[in-house]
């Protein structure tokens, strides 16, 4: 048997330290399947080149804010909405679930220092990351294209992390009150209604002027989206306060909720 | 190391853990015996500060673990009843990460997974999925793992269910070279023999309050006798037969398979068996076991 040595203990983990070894973890994990990481960025990028660019040639250009935008610049940032919105989702759903109550990885985690607050933060910081990292290459992918039409679009980018860290939280939340796989059918309704819905193909004002729409703009995905479009188009309005606002709430709640859940769960 | 006092866990109505005083000192084995549903592994989530305490009082390294959970946990080491490894890592990165967990920097980190690799004797597996181990393999990775941190204090859950005779001799020489270094060691075991080869004291547990309480040999003296006189007759013979011989020990035990004398001087009983006229097909003599002490405390009937 090799000799043992002492190792000092170090101090308890810093937040910051912790989410960081979280996200040590999670990196390590996807190092090797890496390529499981390209299907979340493709997505937006095919549904661009074949709604934006393709159905966009036969539509002529509208007003967005008053300004003339071509098709494919109004769905652009659209996409790069729902690929935040998209790798937020992957990671904070399914993965979740599958460490939670599968591989009791956080039960794991509770027999260090880590508290479920390290949990709750290290998770989303990644489902953040991942979201981060589809939003960055699709804005490249933007930019090689011409369809970015403002140096506003430099902000667009922390937009999309915001978008990943609101979608991180809450779907992260709602995981911690799935039973089976089967409930992940409820994630996949949600999911659809609002890529479509969400003013992604066609302006909110399609809705008309009543309830439905006030409730579309009420939605997430939808402030999500005009944020993007807002900046990649230069016309940065009251709205976009108002949908910075809602984000960041929408995410330190879901934070507190995951927290607060995962104590329920783990901590009996 | 650890001290309670009137520790109680309850469950809704369920009440696990009824009332419990402990204390276990440092550098000492210590166990927890008991049948399923005793209160151990309740007990064993709450010393690792991550059940809270429904009342009583718990302190672990004078620590309160309501509030200095993540403290208490940096000085231990867990090795839970299931091998909960992390099976979207390697071997090596399993014990790595885990260090890292501590806030172990890098470095010591990875030295220390290669010292242990070899404690557990893996190190050919470094780079394997977990899931690729055999039971014993994995067990061993388990608890190279809980040794990341270089704990103060060791709390193992059943640690050898489920191993082969091989594996688990294995485990024990390993866990008396811990002792050996300092490592006060707490385990709970079903599994008497491990409890009289590791414990140097330990409680018995039974329906969340603690039955009996000292080392082996003094929970041998205290409740059973020094030998156990074992006949077997014809099936169906023993209810009757233990009457008649009900005076030649302290205490006399029906089975449906043979009767169980208890008495300081087996060999007299036998004998004096013999000289009233009965003819057991076989008779045994041996010395007592924690077996007889644990069955005796928590019955034979099962639990569950």
């Amino acid at each position: 048997m090799a000799t043992l040595d002492r190792v000092a203990i170090p101090a308890p983990l810093t937040p910051v330290h912790a989410a960081r070894v979280l996200v040590l973890r999670n990196f390590i994990v996807y190092k090797s399947a890496w390529k499981l990481f390209l299907t979340g960025f493709l997505e937006p990028v095919l549904y661009l080149f074949s709604i934006g660019i393709g159905v966009g040639q036969l539509i002529d250009s509208f007003e967005f804010h008053g300004e003339q935008v071509s098709y494919a610049a109004f769905v652009a940032p659209a996409m790069l909405a729902t690929s935040a919105f998209n790798g937020a989702l992957l990671d904070s759903t399914f993965n979740v679930f599958f460490k939670l109550k599968y591989e009791k990885l956080y039960d794991q985690m509770l027999a260090t220092p880590l508290t479920t607050g390290d949990i709750a933060r290290g998770e989303i910081a990644w489902g953040l990351i991942r979201g981060s990292v589809y939003s960055a290459a699709f804005l490249v992918v933007m930019v090689a294209m011409g369809l970015v039409e403002s140096w506003w679009a430099v902000l667009a980018l922390p937009a999309a992390i915001l978008i990943a860290f609101a979608f991180s939280a809450v779907c992260m939340a709602l995981t911690t009150w799935m039973k089976s796989w089967q409930d992940f059918d409820k994630i996949t309704l949600a999911q659809m209604p609002l890529f479509l819905f969400s003013a992604t193909f066609f302006p909110v004002e399609a809705f008309g002027d009543g309830v439905l729409r006030w409730v579309v703009e009420a939605t997430p995905l939808y402030r999500g989206v005009v944020l993007c479009r807002e900046l990649t188009t230069g016309v940065v309005t009251w709205e976009s306060g108002v949908s910075v606002v809602y984000l960041v709430v929408m995410g330190i709640v879901g934070l507190l909720v995951v927290r607060r859940r995962l104590d329920a769960l783990l901590l009996t | 190391m650890i001290s309670a006092r009137g520790l109680r866990k309850s469950f809704g109505d369920f009440e696990a853990v009824k009332g419990i005083d402990v204390d276990v000192r440092k550098g000492e084995a210590f166990g927890f015996l008991g049948p399923n549903g005793a209160g151990k592994s309740s007990t064993m989530r709450m010393i690792a500060s991550v059940s809270p305490v429904t009342s009583g009082e718990l302190r672990i390294f004078g620590l309160d673990p309501a509030t200095d959970g993540p403290a208490i946990r940096g000085r231990l080491g867990v090795c839970p009843q299931e091998d909960t490894l992390d099976n979207e890592l390697n071997v090596f990165d399993n014990l790595y990460i885990y260090g890292r967990y501590f806030g172990i920097d890098r470095a010591t980190c990875r030295d220390r997974a290669n010292e242990l690799l070899e404690f557990a004797q893996i190190t050919e597996k470094a780079k394997s999925k977990v899931e690729d181990l055999s039971g014993g393999m994995k067990r061993r990775l388990t608890i190279a793992r809980s040794l990341i941190n270089n704990p103060d204090l060791l709390l193992l859950d059943e640690p050898t269910t489920g191993l082969d005779p091989q594996a688990r001799h294995v485990l024990w020489d390993q866990l008396f070279r811990l002792k050996q270094a300092g490592v006060t060691l707490v385990i709970t075991t079903h599994y008497m023999d491990e409890a009289e080869q590791l414990c140097d004291r330990l409680v018995v547990m039974d329906k969340g309050v603690i039955a009996a309480e000292g080392s082996p040999r003094e929970l041998i003296e205290a409740h059973s006798t020094r030998e156990v006189a074992e006949l077997r007759f014809g099936v169906g013979e023993h209810e009757a037969l233990a009457e008649k011989i009900e005076d030649l020990g302290d205490r006399v035990e029906v089975l449906p398979d043979r009767l169980l004398v208890y008495s300081d001087r087996g060999e007299d009983v036998v004998t004096a068996v013999i000289e009233r006229g009965l003819q057991p097909i076989a008779t045994l003599v041996r010395r007592s076991t924690l077996e007889d002490v644990f069955l005796r405390l928590t019955g034979r009937s099962l639990a569950d």
